[in-house]
């Protein structure tokens, strides 16, 4: 059983990781980000399963924790959209060396 | 005071504990607080003092000739000698109490010292340990004096010469606006001084050694305004570092060997070396070396005449009378060495005799009245190393005490005659040489007494009994006749020349310059003193005896020169003539030497005192021959004064440029240096390696590690997660197939 849901988790973890390396909408990104927690969170729960609660206290922490990061990124993605009217980080290297 | 309460346990039985010399420490502090004071008095400020009426006079006169007496300021500084005085020093007066004063209290200390010795008569030194001062593994150096009788007489020609130069200075430097500047480099030499010959082992002696160098640059570039005397004083100070290279060597190889370096330590061990082995001719002969920086001789002779860039005390004091003996001294000190290794005391012997005649050679044809002395210096300390060579070390010691009296006199009236030549010049703002004797001629008219004493000095120099240098430098001289008829240095073969061979040579070499000396220096009186004056007739007008300041120690030291050789009589002359009693150096230094002595001499037969009385004999003749040649071959009468001299040609000329041995040297050691350093040391290893690889190498390799991270900043999150990516792969598949 735990097998199958770890299976199941990398797997949506590594969608997230390819979302976010392949598209440049920064929306997308976010999205592939909360994906990816989303999968963490999904290997918590499954291993509190196993393990005792633990794990399920972790989920409130990351949910909290992601919840407060969607707002900081989207109200910077509307600050971006608004200064340059764009979100496509292929024009966005304000820190190029 | 703190180095008083340390009195060592060991040395409270002996004969000279609880009395006067438990004071040995206040010798040396004495001077040194001397320089303490003149130093903040020199640092307290120049020219505000009352002004010297001379130079009042002289800045009346050249209002009118402002340029003229600038020229002559400029040409007089050059020549070497006497600065002019712009104002008296503010604080001269107290300068002149303290300077000499000092001296004197620790003359009168070493006095009081020398009584309390000769009436205990101790046999082994008396050694004050006063702290530790290098505690490291096996290295045990105390900060300790060593009063013996060899230290003794060296610090009273130390002391007692030394005050009398230190009066004479006070003459001669009043108007100098270093004055106090002066005086505390002359104390602080002095203090110095007294270090090396009261050190109980080698480092505190060599700590003594290096200040006496320092001292001696100090002073040969005292106006160092002029690049001469300046360029001057960093050769001394060079050729010096060359020579205590080789005391080191010699202190380190004893400390390997032997593992002690105080004296009683070493000459207690000195056997474990093995007598007339390898390493013990090693050590001697390093520590000649040594001695040769020092004591001016060759190879290492070059940087003396030079020194004559100092004010003419010093040359007397430091270049005369004391620090350039210290060589001999270390070397009398250092007889439970020399005396094991007949190869490295034959080297002694041959290098002073070597050195004797080529100074002498070169005596002959100086110009300078300074150049002369010092060429003399350089002869005389020839002299010395031949006695302490062959084993004479009462000989060698007693030409040290003598020469001392009779060099410092010589040196000291030769200040006066600058002095006032100088006086003259300057009265006429002549630009002519002061030094140049040349320039000079009949001063016996302006300066008598000077002139009587030169004259004395002169003539026990020379050799003419019963002057003190007639009964040092005879000494010397029967010393090598009867090592040459048997002694451990006949039987010792040098560079493969019998011993015996190789002293009869010293001898004849020594009877040579000896008949030289007393050419050379007739010769510099006559041209002196004698025949016309060539100064100038305006000039002579201002040329005067000097004051009492000034001819009161010339007259002491001429007593000391008439009747110095009282120290030490020798037998043969006692026995003819009941002088006094015989050879009382001898006995005083036995408890030091005698050892020494009594190995080398081992095997001896006496020269029968008839041989004896025929080779001082000899050397009366030589000498008288020497001053009868100068007075009938050199016609002072026709000398063209310096400006209308024509040069030398031939061997003449040669001798004239002291057989271009300062331009041999520049040119196959000084110039290859400079061309070294600057093609290879400096374009390459500076230039290249060091400012081009290291320095502006590592600034680029850091802007191009720069550069490189810079690039990897893309700006671009994509980028970035990528790496990020990538990275964590990476790591994970290292963990996973470690």
């Amino acid at each position: 059983m735990l097998a199958e849901s770890l299976a199941l988790t990398a797997a949506l973890f590594v969608i997230g990781v390819i979302g976010v390396l392949i598209h440049r909408n920064a929306i997308i990104i976010f999205m592939c980000v909360e994906l990816m927690l989303t999968a963490v969170n999904l290997t918590f729960v499954a291993f509190s399963r196993f393990y005792g609660t633990a794990g399920q206290v972790f989920v409130v922490f990351v949910m909290t924790v992601s919840a407060a990061e969607a707002a900081v990124g989207l109200a910077i993605i509307i600050a971006i959209f608004r200064h340059r009217q764009t979100i496509d980080l292929k024009d966005i290297n304000l820190l190029k060396g | 005071m703190l180095l008083q309460t340390a009195v060592s346990a060991a040395s409270q039985a002996h004969p000279l504990s609880g009395t006067i010399a438990e004071w040995v420490w206040l010798l040396p502090i004495l001077p040194l607080a001397g320089f303490v004071i003149n130093g903040l008095l020199s640092l307290a400020g120049a020219h505000f003092g009352p002004t010297d009426p001379t130079a009042a006079e002289h800045e009346h006169h050249s209002e009118g000739a402002a340029d003229a007496s600038a020229i002559s300021h400029a040409g007089h500084g050059a020549d070497g000698d006497d600065q002019h005085a712009v104002k008296r020093h503010r604080w001269a007066g107290v300068v002149s109490v303290v300077g000499p004063g000092v001296l004197i209290l620790s003359f009168l200390l070493a006095l009081g010292i020398w009584q309390a010795m000769a009436s205990a008569q101790p046999a082994a030194p008396f050694i004050q340990r006063y702290f530790s001062w290098m505690p490291v593994g096996d290295l045990h150096i105390d900060a300790a004096f060593q009063l013996d009788q060899l230290s003794m007489l060296m610090i009273l020609v130390i002391t007692g010469v030394g005050a009398l130069i230190h009066v004479f200075s006070v003459g001669y430097m009043r108007d100098d606006p270093g004055y106090p500047r002066y005086f505390s480099y002359l104390n602080l030499f002095v203090f110095f001084m007294l270090v090396l010959v009261l050190g109980a082992n080698y480092p505190v002696l060599f700590v003594g050694w290096e200040g006496v160098g320092l001292c001696s640059y100090l002073l040969i570039g005292f106006w160092f305004n002029d690049k001469a005397n300046a360029d001057a004083g960093k050769k001394a100070f060079i050729v010096n570092r060359i020579g205590d290279f080789g005391l080191l060597v010699a202190m380190f190889m004893l400390f390997a060997n032997i593992g002690v370096l105080d004296f009683i330590g070493v000459s207690a061990k000195a056997l474990d070396l093995g007598a007339g082995s390898a390493l013990v001719t090693t050590i001697c002969l390093f520590m000649f070396l040594g001695c040769t920086g020092k004591s001016a001789q060759i190879p290492l002779y070059i940087w003396l005449p030079d020194a004559m860039a100092g004010p003419t005390p010093v040359s007397a004091l430091i270049h005369a009378a004391t620090m350039v003996t210290a060589g001999v001294y270390l070397i009398a000190r250092s007889s439970f060495l020399f005396s094991l290794s007949p190869v490295a005391s034959l080297t002694v012997a041959v290098v002073g005799a070597v050195t004797a005649i080529f100074a002498a050679t070169i005596g002959l044809k100086q110009w300078d009245i300074k150049k002369v002395l010092a060429y003399s210096t350089i002869s005389q300390l020839g002299y010395m190393f031949v006695g302490v060579g062959v084993g004479a070390y009462v000989s060698g010691m007693f030409h040290l005490v003598t020469h001392a009296f009779f060099k410092a006199l010589l040196f000291l009236g030769s200040g006066s005659v600058i002095h006032a030549m100088h006086a003259a010049y300057h009265r006429t703002h002549s630009n002519e040489d002061a030094q140049d004797m040349r320039n000079m001629g009949g001063l016996r008219r302006y300066l008598p007494v000077t002139c009587v004493l030169m004259w004395i000095a002169t003539l026990a120099i020379s050799g003419i009994p019963p002057l003190s240098g007639f009964m040092s430098k005879d000494e010397i001289l029967g010393s090598v006749f009867a090592r040459a008829q048997g002694s451990t240095l006949a039987s010792a073969t040098w560079l493969g020349i019998p011993g015996s061979t190789l002293l009869y040579i010293i001898y004849a070499i020594g009877l040579a310059a000896a008949f030289l000396t007393a050419v050379y220096m007739t010769r510099m009186m006559l041209y002196t003193f004698h025949g016309p004056a060539r100064t100038g007739t305006e000039e002579e007008e201002a040329l005067h005896e000097a004051p009492w300041i000034m001819t009161g120690p010339l007259v002491v030291l001429g007593i000391l020169t008439v009747f110095g050789g009282w120290l030490n009589l020798p037998e043969v002359i006692t026995g003819i003539i009941p002088l006094g009693p015989r050879e009382l150096l001898a006995h005083w230094l036995d408890p030091v030497v005698g050892d020494a002595t009594t190995r080398i001499a081992a095997g001896a037969a006496q020269v029968p005192a008839s041989t004896e009385q025929a080779l001082i004999g000899a050397a009366v003749v030589i000498a008288v021959a020497g001053i009868v040649f100068a007075m009938t071959r050199l016609k002072p009468d026709r000398l063209p004064r310096k400006r209308d001299a024509v040069p030398e040609h031939g061997f003449e000329g040669v001798v004239a440029h002291k057989y271009y041995v300062d331009e041999g040297i520049e040119r196959t050691i000084v110039e290859p240096t400079y061309a070294v350093s600057r093609s290879f040391l400096w374009r390459v290893i500076d230039n290249g390696l060091i400012d081009g690889f290291f320095v502006n190498g590592s600034a680029a390799l850091a802007r191009g590690l720069g550069w490189v991270g810079s690039r990897l900043q893309t700006g671009n999150v994509g980028i970035y997660a990528w790496v990020l990516v990538v990275g964590v792969l990476v790591m994970l598949g290292a963990f996973t197939l470690r």
